[in-house]
């Protein structure tokens, strides 16, 4: 199908870590059923590298495909990269998006920025709240 | 593949590919140019005419080509709104769940002044009759409603519907894009003024199609320029289209009963096997609705990513979910019979056509069953239902 890219068919196809982690450190779930997105991210930290990601996407295929992209992006990094992760980036990894499409690349940053402060919360460890600012997003607002 | 997209296009038949490249290659004359050439299309025209017009009930003189269904529906709703504002009549009155043809051509009237009533359509799909007696005012100049939805395929009261606009001595259009050639149509004996048809959806070429009006019921032409189709359509004349629209509708109205009844056979295994699903809902009255129409939501899933994996197992299907439109929401039709945003995201149209086999349903049964389960085990959504974090709709 021409809509997508061959990465993001390939993604969407076969998606990289879905799942769910029992224990996760930190979990974040963004977006709304009324709009027909909802992501949410599970993540495993040890000594601020993430060890383990998964996720569950209730969406498109680019939703599921930018889910699993994202996925990969992160896991293994230490959090300070994962806090730089822009949807720009997991667009691009994938090989580009449709414009309409780009808000789901933009659910996928901040399934892991809201996991990230989830992490953080859990934890009482102090953190820059301006790097969490437009976590929620939804396609209605 | 299995193409059991039907509603959104048709494959041609054959002998309308046959009579159009027969039309394209010989006789490519201009109908309004005098010598042989020309004039021979124009008879050929003008044959194919009046065979469109008995499969109609009508006569030749009450048929207009034109691009489509949506320029017919244009141009029915808009030539009716122009004869009522003359005598001071501005409101009409149509449905909630038409083809967006209607609907976007009913909001331009609305800002331009007129009211229009848009009825009910039940979680059935089906209008009552009472909801548009009580609608129609003394001030209203049209109703148009819509014979066979095309997302959800539930059949209109179209008699009865006729029967109160004749009494009530208002103009009725009915979009008959979905039934036309797949349902048996008498535009008299159902006291139809205007009709809407659409060659590609029973075997036709795209870009064809027929607005008929009843003789005497005004209409104006939206394209201007010379005289063709007297002087309610302007612009030299599609004859190949033409041609093969009328050669795909013969061969449609052909054994017409039999076809619809074995169509309508596979139909029901369809919506029997699906309906297994647990936590899915059949759109639409499961019997009032064409012979080839499907519809079903699931909870928990997305229609997109449903339609991209049924694809992947060579089945093409339509959605109603808003991914699929480019759009936010979902399919207004299934928000007018009641579906809210999170199911109707989850919806699936398979349409069939007389060529369907039962391996075809019996395969695409498996298959549904097989990806719905694939998408809700990644779904948090459906997480959260079989959780009791989340309360089922379906």
């Amino acid at each position: 199908m021409a809509l997508y890219s061959e990465k993001v068919m390939d993604h969407f196809r076969n998606p990289r870590n879905v799942g769910i982690i029992e224990d996760a450190d930190g979990v974040g779930e963004v977006g709304n059923a009324k709009c027909g997105d909802i992501m949410k991210m599970y993540l495993k930290i040890e000594n601020d590298i993430i060890k383990d990601v998964k996720f569950e996407t209730f969406g498109c295929g680019s939703a599921i495909a930018s889910s699993s992209m994202a996925t990969e992006l992160i896991k293994g990094k230490p959090i300070s990269e994962a806090l730089t992760l822009t949807n720009k980036a997991v667009a691009e990894a994938l090989d580009g998006l449709p414009a309409y499409k780009m808000h789901c690349s933009v659910l996928a940053e901040e399934a892991i920025k809201k996991a990230l402060k989830d992490y953080y919360e859990k934890n009482n460890i102090e953190y820059d709240k301006t790097l969490f600012e437009s976590v929620d997003v939804c396609c209605h607002k | 593949m299995i193409y059991l997209d039907n509603a959104a296009t048709t494959k041609m038949c054959e002998s309308a590919i046959e009579t159009m490249t027969r039309y394209m290659r010989s006789t490519f004359g201009n109908p309004s140019s005098l010598y042989s050439i020309g004039q021979s299309a124009a008879e050929a025209i003008e044959d194919a005419r009046s065979r469109i017009a008995s499969h109609l009930g009508a006569e030749s003189r009450e048929i207009i080509f034109t691009s489509g269904g949506s320029e017919a529906d244009n141009q029915a709703i808009i030539s009716a709104a122009k004869a009522g504002e003359k005598k001071g009549k501005k409101h009409i009155v149509s449905t909630a769940f038409e083809h967006h043809a209607v609907l976007h051509t009913l909001k331009k009237l609305e800002r331009e002044g007129f009211e229009v009533t848009l009825l009910d359509v039940h979680e059935n799909g089906i209008v009552r009759v009472e909801e548009l007696k009580g609608a129609i005012r003394p001030d209203t100049c049209l109703v148009t409603i819509m014979f066979a939805n095309n997302e959800i395929g539930t059949l209109q009261p179209i008699e009865e519907i006729g029967k109160v606009c004749k009494e009530r001595g208002v103009v009725f259009h009915t979009d008959a894009v979905q039934a036309v050639g797949h349902i048996r149509i008498d535009v008299k004996k159902l006291n139809i003024d205007m009709l809407s048809l659409s060659a590609h959806k029973f075997g036709g070429p795209k870009g064809t199609g027929v607005l008929y009006v009843r003789k005497g019921v005004q209409i104006i032409p939206l394209i201007e320029g010379g005289a063709q189709e007297r002087n309610r359509r302007a612009g030299t004349e599609n004859v190949p289209g033409i041609m093969g629209m009328a050669a795909a509708l013969d061969e449609a109205m052909t054994s017409l009963e039999e076809k619809a009844e074995k169509e309508a056979e596979l139909r029901d295994r369809l919506i029997a096997g699906i309906s297994s699903v647990p936590h899915s809902i059949l759109n639409g009255d499961a019997k009032k609705r064409l012979p080839g129409n499907v519809s079903f939501c699931f909870e928990g899933i997305e229609g997109e990513s449903l339609l991209l994996l049924l694809d992947d197992k060579g089945i093409c299907a339509s959605s109603g979910s808003a991914c699929t439109s480019g759009s936010l929401d979902p399919s207004h039709v299934l928000l007018a019979i009641g579906r809210v945003h999170d199911v109707a995201h989850g919806s699936l149209r398979l349409t069939l056509s007389p060529e369907t086999t039962s391996d075809e349903v019996d395969y695409t049964i498996k298959a549904v069953k097989e990806v719905v389960e694939y998408l809700r085990n990644m779904s948090p959504v459906w997480r959260d239902l079989m959780e009791g974090k989340r309360t089922f709709i379906l």
